[in-house]
C-alpha cells in the first residue's frame, strides 16, 4: 500500500474562524478513511481544499502525488465527490445527469453505457432512469449523486456525510456497497461522518474537533486506548463481593451508583469466570464495551451529539433543509 | 484543448436538454413578446402613424424586429441567470470540480445561451405572419444569424454579472435598473431619429441593444421600402457598421464574461 492522500500542516481560514487548523494525515490506497467530527469541526472544508474548490491558507495537500493548488485540473482527475448538499440537476433525468457527467470527463460512450447500467442496478435506479430527478426522493437523490462520482473510475472518492437523512435499510445498503465497491475495485474511500456507528464501519477515523485532528487509528484502537470494557455486577452485598473479588481474581472493583464497577481488557472471557468464582452474591451482570462516543467524549470533553451548533451552523442547517425540499 | 472543447459542448448540450424540457418557458418566453406586439403594437398602429413611414409600413411592422430584438434580449439575460439557480442549487459544484477549464465552461454557458434564444427566435418569427408580418427567406436566415450574434454578446454580458451575484434578489434590481432601460433606448418602440432629444439620443446610441435591432430592421425591410425608411431614419444606420459594432462586442464581452466567471469561481 501506498499514500495517496497526503495532507501536511494543512490551515484555513475564514476571516477569524479557523476551519482547519494544521491538520496532517495521509491516507494509504484502498482504505476506507474516516472523518469524524461534529458539526463546524472542519470536515466539509478539508475535503474542499482536497477536491480543490477551495485553496488552503497554508500547508500543503497532495493527492496521488499531484499538489491540490499547482496540478487542480490533474487532482480532479483523480477524484469522485459527493457532497454534503445536493448537486443534481432536478430538471434532467437520472441518465441525463449521468451521461452529462461522463461527457464532461471524457468516459468513452461504450464504457459509459456499460458502466451506468451497472451503477444504476446497483443502485437500485435502473427502473427510475428516465424520470426527472426532481421526482425523486432523498435517498434516491443520493444514490444517484454515489453512482454519478462513481462513473469516471476516480481513484479517490470523497463522500461528504453520504449518509444523512437516509433510512436506516439505505444507510445499511450504501455501507455494503462502499466495502463491496473496495474489496472490488480498490478505489480510496474519504468520508465524513458524525454518526458514530457509521465510523465503525472504517478502516482507520480521524477524530476532529474544532479543526485540529485530536485522534486518528482503527476504531478498535482507539476503543481499547480507553482502558477497554466495563463490567457492572448489582448484588445484595457489594462490599463483600468486591473483597472476594479482589481474593480470588486480584480485581480491583469500586462501588458507584450502587453497583460494581470492573475495568477489563476483555470482559467477554472474564464475565463467565466472575459468576462462576463468585456467582451466587451476583443478582446482574452487565458488559459496557467502549463506543466512539466514549473516545470523543474523553479526547474532547464532550458528547458529540450534544454539541451546541452555533449560531452560523444552523443557519447553514436551515438553508440546507430549504434546498432539499425543492 | 481538446478537453476543453469537450466540456463546452457538454455545457452547451445542457442547455439544449433543458430548453427543450421545459415547456412552460417557451410559453412564456415566447408570449411575454407577442403581447407587447399585438396590444400594444396594434393600438398604436390604429390611432398613430409614423412620421416618414412608406407606405404598408404601418406601427407593428415598424416595431416587430424590435420585438424580436426584446425577446433575444429578455431570453439570453435569463439564460446567462440560470448560473445562479445552478450556484443557488449546488449543480454548479458538479461542473466546477469536473477536469476542465473554466473558460470552457463560461463559453460552453454562453454559446448555449445565443442557441436557445436562436431557437427562440425561430418561434416568434414562425408567428409572424399572423401579425401581418411578411417574411423572406433570406430576411429570416438573416435575422437569425443576427439573433446568434446579438445574444451572444447579451448572455456574456449577463453571465460577467451573473458570476459576481449571489441571490436572486440582487439580480431582480439589476433587471430593473439595466434591462429595462436597455430596451426602452434601442429604439425598439420609437426610431432613433434627429427629434429624439440629444440626451436621449445620446444613451439611445451607447445602448448595445440599438445597433441589434437596427440590423434586425435591414433584414426585415428590402429595397424601395428599405431606402424609404433609411431616409425618414427609421433605419438609423448602416448594415455593416450594425454588423461591426455587434461582432465587436460579442468578442469584447464574451471575453470578460469568460474571465468574470473564471475569477468568480
Ligand atoms: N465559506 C465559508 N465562509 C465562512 N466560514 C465558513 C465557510 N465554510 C465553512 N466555514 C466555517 O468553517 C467551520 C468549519 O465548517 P465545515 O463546513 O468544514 O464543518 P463540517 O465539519 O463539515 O460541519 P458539518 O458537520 O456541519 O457539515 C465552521 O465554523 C464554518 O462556519
Ligand atoms: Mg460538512
Amino acid at each position: 500500500m501506498s499514500a495517496i492522500v497526503e495532507v501536511d500542516q494543512l490551515t484555513r481560514t475564514f476571516g477569524e474562524v479557523t476551519a482547519v487548523d494544521h491538520v496532517s494525515f495521509t491516507v494509504q490506497e484502498g482504505e476506507i478513511f474516516g472523518f469524524l467530527g461534529p458539526n463546524g469541526a472542519g470536515k466539509s472544508t478539508t475535503i474542499q481544499i482536497l477536491a480543490t474548490l477551495l485553496p488552503p491558507t497554508s500547508g500543503t495537500a497532495r493527492l496521488a502525488g499531484f499538489d491540490v493548488r499547482k496540478h487542480a485540473v490533474e487532482v480532479r482527475r483523480q477524484i469522485g465527490i459527493v457532497f454534503q448538499d445536493p448537486s443534481l440537476d432536478s430538471r434532467l433525468t437520472a441518465e441525463e445527469n449521468l451521461r452529462f457527467h461522463a461527457r464532461l470527463y471524457g468516459v468513452p460512450a461504450d464504457v459509459y453505457r456499460r458502466r451506468s447500467e451497472e451503477l444504476l442496478a446497483m443502485m437500485g435506479l435502473a427502473d427510475r432512469r428516465r424520470s426527472l430527478v426532481a421526482t425523486f426522493s432523498g435517498g434516491m437523490k443520493r444514490r444517484l449523486e454515489i453512482a454519478r462520482g462513481l462513473l469516471h473510475h476516480p481513484r479517490v472518492l470523497f463522500l461528504d456525510e453520504p449518509t444523512v437523512g437516509l433510512d436506516p435499510q439505505t444507510r445499511a445498503a450504501i455501507w455494503d456497497y462502499v466495502k463491496r465497491l473496495r474489496d472490488e475495485t480498490g478505489v480510496t474511500i474519504f468520508m465524513t461522518t458524525h454518526y458514530l456507528d457509521e465510523a465503525e464501519h472504517c478502516d482507520r477515523i480521524a477524530i476532529i474537533d474544532h479543526g485540529r485532528v485530536v485522534a486518528l487509528d482503527t476504531p478498535a484502537a482507539l476503543k481499547r486506548g480507553l482502558g477497554g470494557d466495563v463490567i457492572y455486577l448489582r448484588g445484595p452485598d457489594l462490599a463483600g463481593l468486591a473483597a472476594r473479588l479482589k481474593q480470588e481474581f486480584g480485581l480491583d472493583a469500586e462501588v458507584a451508583d450502587g453497583r460494581l464497577v470492573i475495568r477489563t481488557a476483555d470482559a467477554a472471557s472474564l464475565a463467565p469466570r466472575i459468576l462462576a468464582g463468585v456467582g451466587t452474591g451476583v443478582e446482574s451482570l452487565e458488559i459496557k464495551q467502549p463506543t466512539l462516543d466514549d473516545v470523543f467524549l474523553s479526547l474532547t470533553g464532550r458528547a458529540i451529539r450534544d454539541e451546541e451548533a452555533s449560531p452560523t451552523d444552523s443557519v447553514r442547517a436551515h438553508a440546507r433543509m430549504w434546498r432539499n425540499r425543492r | 484543448m481538446t478537453n476543453g472543447l469537450n466540456a463546452m459542448y457538454t455545457i452547451w448540450l445542457r442547455e439544449i436538454w433543458r430548453f427543450v424540457r421545459e415547456r412552460e418557458r417557451i410559453v412564456g418566453m415566447v408570449g411575454q413578446p407577442l403581447l407587447y406586439l399585438l396590444i400594444i403594437g396594434k393600438g398604436i398602429s390604429a390611432t398613430m402613424g409614423i412620421r416618414g413611414a412608406p407606405a404598408g409600413v404601418d406601427y407593428v411592422t415598424f416595431m416587430y424586429p424590435g420585438i424580436v430584438g426584446m425577446s433575444i434580449l429578455f431570453t439570453s439575460i435569463f439564460s446567462a441567470v440560470s448560473v445562479i439557480w445552478d450556484r443557488e442549487f449546488g449543480f454548479l459544484k458538479e461542473v466546477l470540480v469536473a477536469p476542465v477549464p473554466r473558460w470552457a465552461v463560461a463559453l460552453g454557458k454562453a454559446l448555449g445561451g445565443a442557441t436557445v434564444t436562436t431557437l427562440q427566435t425561430v418561434i416568434l418569427l414562425v408567428l409572424a405572419p399572423f401579425a401581418g408580418i411578411r417574411l423572406t427567406v433570406g430576411g429570416v436566415v438573416e435575422m437569425l444569424a443576427l439573433a446568434f450574434l446579438l445574444s451572444l454578446a447579451l448572455t456574456s454580458f449577463g453571465l460577467a454579472v451573473a458570476s459576481r451575484m449571489t441571490s436572486m434578489q440582487g439580480f431582480q434590481m439589476f433587471m430593473n435598473f439595466l434591462i429595462m432601460p436597455l430596451f426602452f433606448l434601442s429604439g425598439a418602440m420609437f426610431p432613433l431619429t434627429d427629434r429624439v432629444p440629444a440626451w436621449m439620443r445620446a444613451l439611445m446610441h451607447v445602448d448595445p441593444l440599438t445597433y441589434g435591432v437596427d440590423a434586425l430592421r435591414h433584414a426585415l425591410y428590402t429595397g424601395p421600402v428599405l431606402e424609404v425608411m433609411r431616409a425618414a431614419q427609421l433605419v438609423r444606420f448602416d448594415l455593416w457598421t450594425d454588423i461591426a459594432v455587434l461582432a465587436g462586442l460579442s468578442l469584447a464581452l464574451s471575453a470578460i464574461g469568460t474571465a468574470a466567471f473564471s475569477r468568480a469561481s
